[in-house]
């Protein structure tokens, strides 16, 4: 099956992807754009889900400053 | 105020809890004449933390020389700075031991970027970073994880900011498993007609904090005062962790020293652990003022920060500086231009008050100087421990393996081969001021501008420690730790001109490392009165344990020498063949505590044979005016692994083998240890009979490193061999 995991920066750890992102919109004509968080998408294909959250938390996201989503797409 | 008096106060549960004791909380009570409120608990958690009043080490310490004929900013100042060529060379060594624990990658990369923003604090401008890291043993996985994640931390900061990460050491022993050491160490060059103090004058001065916005990260120990409705569940809320922004502090870097040319700054001050708190009350007590923070104009990352957060928050990349009225519009207008917010957050006030205010509301009323300098200093109880204090390392080369197969296995052990793996992750160049790199030369050799007579002066810089030897004699360890950094400068032509130190112990109030702390400043302060030079500043790092009991005592020795031509230098390894070897000064290798003892199994205890220090001067003179001279054109300084492993490193560099005759051929003498001490020469034969005590030994050249005893007895290794072991050591442990 095919899974998504979202990961994110916890609230409140500092992003500066995102902060850079949000002052390079108004740069770009693009006002109003605040609280801008950049985190990361990672598509899986497996054939057992059960370790998802042990794979997440060894491997995909360092859970000291990041949560993870797990997203399990049907066929 | 006597315990008990203390034990019925409302508040003094709340103090334990910030780790506070009980009578220090008495006496808080008794000098500002009530219990302090939230606000300035968090405060003077903090300020009477180990951390920043140095309570178990401050006495200690006062046995350090401070003072040197070159010396231009010294201990008290955000970084020590010695003159060379008419240019100020600030420089400083400072731990980040524990965040680094927690998170490596991060924790190492805010260490470097908390030293370096102490650097441009001063008003230099940033040229070079060095490191000194410990691990446990790399055979176990969670020691390469924070090794791997740590030099990569180290890596993304120094080479993102454009510092070139010069030089640094690494040891692995399994005193460090769960305490690893990240000690990073930051070299600037400035004007010294424009080194920046940090002291708050001229009231009616105003405070301006710039650079990052103020978020909650680092609130530790503080967030159990964290308002009741925060409960478990928002435990994300409050994150520890910082995370470091290597781009924002260049902004930082540059704004800094714009502001300092323009002549815009009265003092400035990094903030680094225990944030504004710390930095605005160092600046106050520094220059004897009060200060008025109000925390409402403090830009904030995140909403619903409580004042006390906003006080202690350790955000990176944020200075601190004071500016007189006028000239603040020219101050916000230049971190405007960078891109940094800037705000004027208070004033320098008369008296010494330091009052934290929202907006008309004062929040915080205490004194700088209780704050700054009423921690109680304690005297350590120190007694030498009766047996060792610290188990045999599981043994890996056996006794009966012969002195072939042990110099093959001391080069591929962690401890001493190649750090290439780790040093070719470093930007080791930016700048183009590198004329030494790692396994080039024994310390770094930075190029200077050209001076008046057309000649390019230098720095070499060093970073030594050999906690092994520490753990034996404390005061002999610190001070061979001491001549080994000298050493190293010798190697390359310098002299020495200032130490800094970063002094990583455990628990102080255990009798053994009181013991261990005193005798190591001790030999450093030995070692510093023979050199003639000062310690310039540094750091200490105690309550470094694990379960099983302290680290090693480490304490880091970081150098700084002057060389007054750059070209003038040397190599680490055998250049061309035919060139005479020689040894060089009072050597006396033993195995105590040596490398070889620890692959043997053995404990890190026994004598240190005593050493004739003026003797080793001397030796350091000779190899120092020799490469200068150009006389020496190979100079390796004989540390671990003893004169096998220094002529094994000699014939890897360029792949040049030898071929020596030692009067003596026992383990000891192949192996042993004596750091700083002894040094492998090489040059012309002529020129290298020449130098002072120099004792040939042998010829450069051949495809083999080529060992014999002047009774026959001999070995030989090819230098390819050597160049495998040696580059494969570290490897196998990277991922």
């Amino acid at each position: 099956m095919k899974v998504l995991v979202l990961i994110r920066p916890k609230q409140g750890i500092l992003d500066p992807q995102g902060q850079t992102v949000e002052r390079a919109l108004p740069a770009l004509g693009f006002e109003g754009v605040t609280d801008v968080r950049i985190g990361r998408l990672v598509e899986l294909e497996v054939t057992d889900p059960s370790k998802l959250d042990e794979l997440c938390e060894q491997l995909l996201a360092n859970t000291l400053i990041e949560d993870f989503e797990i997203q399990i797409q049907e066929d | 105020m006597s315990e008990q008096q203390a034990e019925s106060l409302p508040g003094v549960d709340r103090a334990v809890e910030l780790g506070l004791t009980k009578p220090e909380y008495a006496r808080i009570v008794e000098l500002i004449a009530r219990e302090p409120n939230e606000v300035e608990l968090a405060m003077f958690s903090l300020l009477w933390s180990e951390h920043c009043a140095y309570k178990h080490s401050k006495k200690v310490l006062r046995r350090l020389p401070t003072e040197g004929d070159r010396l231009l900013m010294g201990v008290g100042e955000n970084a020590g700075a010695v003159e060379v060529a008419g240019l100020a060379v600030a420089f400083k060594v400072e731990s980040h031991n524990h965040p680094s624990a927690v998170e490596p990658f991060q924790g190492a990369a805010t260490g470097v970027g908390g030293i370096l923003r102490d650097v441009i604090a001063l008003g230099a401008r940033p040229i070079a970073m060095l490191n000194s890291l410990r691990f446990g043993h790399p055979s176990s996985p969670r020691s390469r994880w924070l090794l791997d994640r740590a030099v990569a931390g180290i890596g993304h900061y120094g080479n993102s900011i454009g510092v070139a990460t010069v030089g640094g050491e690494i040891h692995f022993d399994p005193s460090y498993e769960s305490n690893c050491l990240i000690n990073a160490m930051c070299v600037g060059i400035a004007d010294p007609d424009r080194l920046m103090r940090c002291a708050a004058t001229g009231v009616g001065n105003r405070v301006i904090l710039f650079g990052a916005l103020t978020g909650r990260d680092g609130i530790g120990g503080a967030s159990v005062l964290a308002s009741a409705e925060l409960g478990d569940d928002d435990a994300d809320k409050r994150p520890t962790v910082q995370i470091g922004d290597p781009f924002a502090e260049k902004k930082v870097l540059e704004a800094s020293l714009e502001l300092i040319d323009a002549d815009l700054l009265v003092a400035l001050q990094d903030l680094g652990a225990a944030g504004l708190t710390s930095s605005a009350s160092e600046m106050a007590a520094q220059g004897g003022v009060g200060l008025d923070i109000d925390v409402a104009n403090v830009p904030l990352r995140e909403q619903g920060m409580e004042p006390f957060e906003i006080m202690v928050s350790e955000s990176q990349e944020r200075m601190l500086a004071i500016v007189e009225p006028s000239k603040v519009a020219a101050v916000l207008e230049v971190c405007e231009r960078w891109e940094l917010l800037a705000s004027d957050i208070g004033e320098v006030t008369e008296g010494d008050r330091m009052r934290i205010l929202v907006g008309d509301n004062v929040v915080g009323d205490i004194p700088v100087t209780t704050l700054v300098d009423d921690c109680p200093l304690y005297d350590l109880a120190p007694a030498p421990p009766e047996h060792g204090l610290y188990p045999a390392p599981p043994a890996d080369l056996p006794e009966e393996a012969d002195h072939r197969d042990t110099l093959i296995a001391l080069l591929s052990g962690a401890n001493i081969a190649s750090r290439r793996p780790v040093f070719q992750q470093y930007d080791q160049i930016v700048q183009a001021r590198t004329v030494r790199r790692p396994d080039e030369a024994d310390a770094a050799v930075l190029a200077l501008p050209v001076g008046e007579n057309g000649i390019r002066p230098a720095i070499a810089v060093s970073i030594d420690g050999n906690a092994r030897r520490v753990a034996a004699n404390p005061e002999g360890g610190a001070l061979e730790a001491v001549l080994e950094c000298a050493a190293n400068l010798a190697c390359v032509g310098a002299e020495p001109l200032g130490l800094t130190n970063c002094l990583n112990f455990g628990n102080p109030e255990k009798p053994h490392v009181a013991w261990q702390l005193i005798n190591s400043v001790e030999g450093i302060a030995v070692g510093c009165e023979a050199l003639g030079i000062p310690v310039v500043g540094g750091n200490v790092s105690l309550y470094n344990e694990g379960p099983d009991g302290p680290i090693l005592p480490t304490p880091v020795i970081g150098m700084v020498g002057e060389m007054p031509d750059a070209t003038k230098t040397s190599s680490s390894g055998f250049l061309t063949d035919g060139q005479a070897v020689a040894l060089v000064g009072p050597f006396s290798p033993n195995l105590v505590s040596s490398e070889l003892a620890a692959r043997r199994g053995q404990a890190p205890q026994g004598e240190l044979p005593s050493l004739d220090i003026s003797a080793v001067i001397a030796a350091h003179h000779a190899v120092r005016d020799g490469v200068r001279s150009g006389a020496i054109q190979t100079a390796h300084d004989i540390s671990e692994g003893g004169l096998g492993v220094a002529l094994a490193e000699c014939t890897a560099v360029a792949g040049i083998g030898c071929d020596v005759t030692l009067p003596e051929f026992t383990d000891a003498a192949l192996f042993g240890e004596s750091p700083g001490q002894g040094f492998v020469i090489a040059g012309d034969a002529a020129a290298i009979a020449a130098i002072p005590g120099a004792r040939v030994v042998g010829t450069t050249g051949g495809g083999n490193l080529v060992v014999s005893a002047e009774d026959g007895a001999s070995f030989s290794v090819p230098v390819a061999e050597v160049q495998a072991a040696r580059d494969g050591g570290l490897t196998a442990y990277l991922p």
